[in-house]
């Protein structure tokens, strides 16, 4: 008979063969740069330096005196207060729409889902760049349009007034048909017996109907798409990227971008780690609220 | 060959502050049936499972074959188990589940791969006397034209009987069954208790069988362990158990009918309404006593020492069970033939039994008491027995 | 009811149609940019459809920037990421599901702590890690940073958790060691989430651009996304036909692969909503 281990470390030794390295990729990987990045928000590291100096708080201080600083959190909180509303909104008006239609045509509901989640599976650089084609100030459709009827056409990505809410207009874009996907999820998880109470109890289809059966029942789903979008909107870097570069003038500046910019392309790393910081926790905040409330506010079927 | 004698020695098993079990030891013989009985959460499907080495036990011995297995992995103890819920692999279908433990067991690494056994010729070999073999297997348990489909198309029985030929087809020295009817309807559920002690029979292996169903226990084993809070009660034969159970908690699981409890005080002269007519035949210094009478053994008879009036009627078919409130207003249940008069509610009615059925235990503790019920006049004695 | 169906729902209908075609108008306008002949791109006035169908903007696209490698670099790094977080998050997520060990609720609470970490808080670190062994402006460098999948290790472990204990316990008994019950039982078994997560996972990489932003300077090695840009930025925002034909064939992988199976693709991406 050949040697044998005792079983307890055969046990040990199965379990780390299992676990150890997706253990080690997290402790590498996620945790040990997140310690990392904390760390280095302290200090003025610049990529490349042989030294650093611990600063302290002064990365932090000057991302939120600097007017700079400043633009990119106060446009990441602005196109975050526009996005998630009006693709919310718009999300849960179609959704409605499509379950409605699902009832009598199956398949024109089909195509319509399809159509609204296409830019989901679009790859956003690409299409970021048609955007760039369709509000060209001067060949753009947008403008060639406005043109027709008299209005002046606009700078859609190159007026500081206007460049934030052109951006705005593409996340929505994108977001609508994925939250519609969410809400429809909703809808449909809405069992039929209840609005055939609610009509036996007397209320009118319609409005009446909706807000005392459907909205109740989606409160779960909403709160959820709406901790989605928001974590979705703050990230938001590929159309700035593609598009502005967070100009002009900073106008379009937002904080993921701003850390690209500056750790990448400054190579500022200590200040970068700074502006990741406060991305992330404005991220975690919003995460660790939806735990919080989802398990104890919200309606529940 | 091994032969499939399986000792427990002192087994205990512990979770953190909690004990599975409290100090399990049985001798299971060679080619016995036996069955682990008990309610759900006594301990006996973990005593099942540490036998198949899918679990540790925290202190004591297995032994199979005079061999300590401590460190065995489950395949290396070369027992076979059949799930409650069949364990079928999903995305195999019934032939590649049967096949797999014999590839496991006889082929390496390589030969496993896929396709060798076109180009290894050894692999061939092999595969081939597998599919012989799982051929063979299918054909005893009858399921030779389901072995293309995948367990989701079978039905429950056709599962169970994939899950038995899986567990068959390796030559186990032991087969380890844990609850494997319990999902079965109850016409099916008897048909495959024959079948298994058929199979039982055939194979000449050890059973080791778990089960919460009495029923199924009293008919199938040759060794039933009543096992309750992780130790074992009571074990010997379906009979010894039933005649004699050690406890008036075995003697309550035991039957199919709710066993008759009735407390009296053991130390006055006389016994209360309705035993009246009774004394115990030893001095007992218990405070109180249960009498344990189970309602089959209740016989109606005009001159019996029980007297009572039915109080309901539950007629069943084959039998008929009576609802009897007696002197003292002691409520008890009797089963009564129903070829003969069925009496109907209100009526007075009348019992004998032999001494030998009624059990005695001990009020506080429950444990069965040597002492018998007989009858206080010897002219009217219906029991002649020696004291068990 | 039928009188109801007059007027509300024609209209509602009407905003459906119309917020679908507005939705769509981006890709019907690149489908149409990049088949339009140069001059009528230029040209004043609303030309929906092109008069000709240009496929020159096809060829120069795949001329003027190698527009092939960075479809096979996108192919390559996808693939890699999907294969290594297979690798190495189905084993960890059987274990968590189906072993009992001490370090069991402190490596599964590590997996819910990561879903909380968006990848572009790491960004930083990693590239400095990178740099310092070398190992920028490589394949590597793409795939690496993504290889420990907290959401992949989540997912399998929630579908593991519903094979029931019997199977393994059957398989442990005929034989299979536990990496065989992990590759040959568990895996087999969990064919849904993984090919929605193969979906999520590849969607994600396909279309990410900040890492390869920050990767790869080379165009040799750069994603589609990336390649969008090195070719925008050549070609100074001038050449809009090949632009658009470029970014056609960049997203039509994606595309095709929704057209085609919907319900998968759908549902691997909705699932993205449960990684913060």
């Amino acid at each position: 008979m050949t040697y044998r281990l005792p079983p307890a470390v055969g046990e040990a030794l199965t379990n780390a063969w299992l676990v150890g390295p997706a253990t080690v990729g997290m402790l590498v990987l996620i945790f040990g740069p997140v310690l990392a990045v904390a760390v280095l928000s302290f200090t003025d590291y610049q990529l490349g330096a042989q030294g650093f100096a611990w600063i302290g708080l002064e990365n932090y201080t000057v991302l939120f005196t600097d007017p700079i600083g400043q633009r990119a959190v106060v446009n990441t909180l602005i196109y975050v207060a526009i996005v998630m509303p009006a693709s919310m909104i718009l999300a849960l008006l179609v959704a409605l729409g499509v379950h409605r239609v699902a009832s009598w045509n199956a398949t024109l509901a089909g195509v319509l889902r399809t159509a609204y989640f296409m830019p989901v599976a679009g790859t956003l650089v690409a299409m970021a760049t048609v955007w760039q084609m369709l509000m060209h100030p001067n060949v753009g459709l947008f403008n060639q349009v406005l043109g027709l009827t008299g209005v002046p056409g606009q700078e859609w990505l190159s007026d500081r007034g206007i460049v934030l809410y052109s951006l705005a207009v593409i996340g929505i874009w994108e977001t609508v048909g994925y939250n519609m996907v969410l809400f429809l999820a909703g809808l449909t998880a809405i069992p039929e017996h209840l609005y055939d109470a609610a009509e036996i109890d007397g209320v009118r289809p319609g409005w009446d109907r909706f807000w005392t059966v459907t909205w109740p029942l989606l409160g779960p789903t909403t709160l959820f798409v709406l901790v989605v979008t928001a974590a979705r909107a703050f990230r938001v870097f590929e159309t700035v990227a593609t598009l502005t570069q967070g100009g002009p003038g900073f106008a379009s500046d937002t904080l993921v971008y701003a850390m690209y910019r500056e750790g990448f392309v400054y190579f500022k790393a200590g200040y970068a780690s700074a502006v990741t910081m406060v991305f992330f926790v404005f991220v975690l905040t919003l995460t660790l609220v939806q735990f919080g409330v989802l398990e104890r506010r919200v309606h529940y079927r | 060959m091994s032969s499939g004698r399986i000792e427990l020695k002192d087994v205990y098993r512990r979770y953190g502050a909690t004990t599975a079990l409290n100090g399990i030891s049985l001798r299971i013989a060679e080619g016995s049936f036996t069955t682990l009985l008990g309610p759900s959460g006594c301990g006996k499907s973990t005593t099942l499972r540490i036998i198949a080495g899918l679990e540790p036990q925290s202190a004591g011995q297995v032994l199979i074959d005079g061999r300590d297995v401590a460190g065995l992995r489950a395949a290396e103890r070369n027992v076979a188990m059949v799930f409650q819920s069949y364990a079928l692999y999903p995305h195999m279908t019934v032939r590649q589940n049967i096949n797999l433990p014999l590839a496991m067991r006889n082929m390496n690494v390589w030969q496993r791969l896929p396709l060798m056994d076109r180009l290894l010729a050894s692999a061939r070999d092999l595969a081939a006397a597998h599919r012989t073999k799982v051929r063979e297997i299918a054909s005893l348990l009858d399921i030779e034209t389901l072995l293309d489909r995948k367990p989701s198309q079978l039905s429950g029985g056709q599962k169970q009987r994939a899950a038995v030929a899986r567990a068959l087809v390796r030559d186990p020295v032991a087969f380890l069954l844990d609850e494997p009817l319990s999902n079965l309807d109850v016409k099916l559920r008897l048909q495959m208790r024959g079948e298994l002690v058929d199979l039982h029979q055939r194979t000449g292996r050890t059973f080791v069988y778990v089960t919460h169903d009495q029923a199924e226990a009293m008919s199938m084993s040759d060794q039933i362990a009543v096992m309750m809070d992780g130790s074992i009660v009571q074990s010997g034969t379906p009979r010894a158990i039933y005649e004699r159970p050690a406890t008036r908690e075995i003697a309550a699981f035991v039957g199919d009918h709710p066993l008759n409890l009735v407390e009296v005080p053991a130390r006055s002269r006389e016994l209360p309404e309705p035993f009246t007519s009774f004394a115990f035949d030893t001095r007992l210094t218990n405070d109180t006593v249960v009498i344990g009478l189970r309602p089959e053994v209740l016989v109606p008879a005009d001159d019996g020492l029980l007297a009572g009036r039915v109080a309901r009627i539950e007629y069943l078919g084959s039998e008929a069970v009576a609802t009897v409130v007696l002197a003292g207003d002691r409520t008890i249940r009797a089963v009564l033939p129903t070829h003969s008069v069925l009496r109907q509610p209100g009526d007075e009615i009348r019992f004998n039994f032999d001494s030998d059925h009624a059990h005695l235990f001990d009020g506080s503790t429950g444990a069965r008491l040597k002492a018998r019920l007989v009858p206080r006049s010897p002219l009217r004695a219906t029991a002649t027995g020696p004291v068990s | 009811m039928i009188s109801r169906f007059r007027i509300g729902p024609a209209v509602a209908l009407a905003f459906l149609l119309l917020g679908a075609a507005f939705v769509l108008l981006p890709f019907f306008w690149m489908l149409s940019l990049s088949i339009k002949p140069a001059a009528e791109i230029f040209a004043p006035g609303i030309d929906l459809f092109p008069s000709r169908i240009e496929w020159r903007n096809y060829a120069k696209a795949f001329a003027e920037v190698p527009l092939h490698r960075f479809l096979l670099n996108g192919v390559v790094v996808c693939a890699g990421i999907l294969v290594f977080q297979i690798i190495i998050a189905v084993p960890c997520s059987y274990a968590l599901a189906h072993r009992q060990f001490g370090l069991r609720w402190v490596i599964f609470g590590l997996v819910l702590a990561g879903l909380l970490v968006p990848y572009h808080v790491t960004a930083i670190p990693v590239f400095l890690g990178f740099a310092e062994i070398g190992l920028l402006d490589t394949y590597p460098a793409l795939i690496i940073p993504f290889i420990a999948s907290v959401f992949g290790i989540f997912l399998f472990r929630q579908f593991f958790a519903t094979v029931p204990a019997e199977i393994i316990d059957a398989a442990r008994i005929d034989g299979l060691s536990e990496t065989a019950i992990v590759w040959r039982i568990a895996f087999p078994n969990a064919w849904p989430a993984v090919s929605a997560f193969a979906i999520f996972s590849v969607v994600a990489h396909w279309n990410d651009l900040f890492w390869p932003l920050i990767a790869i300077s080379d165009p040799n090695l750069a994603t589609p996304p990336r390649g969008i840009l090195f070719f925008r930025d050549e070609e100074a925002g001038s050449d809009f036909g090949p632009l658009m034909a470029a970014a056609t064939v960049v997203t039509a992988p994606l595309v095709i692969a929704f057209l085609a199976a919907q319900r998968k693709f759908v549902q691997g991406i909705t699932m993205s909503g449960l990684k913060g």
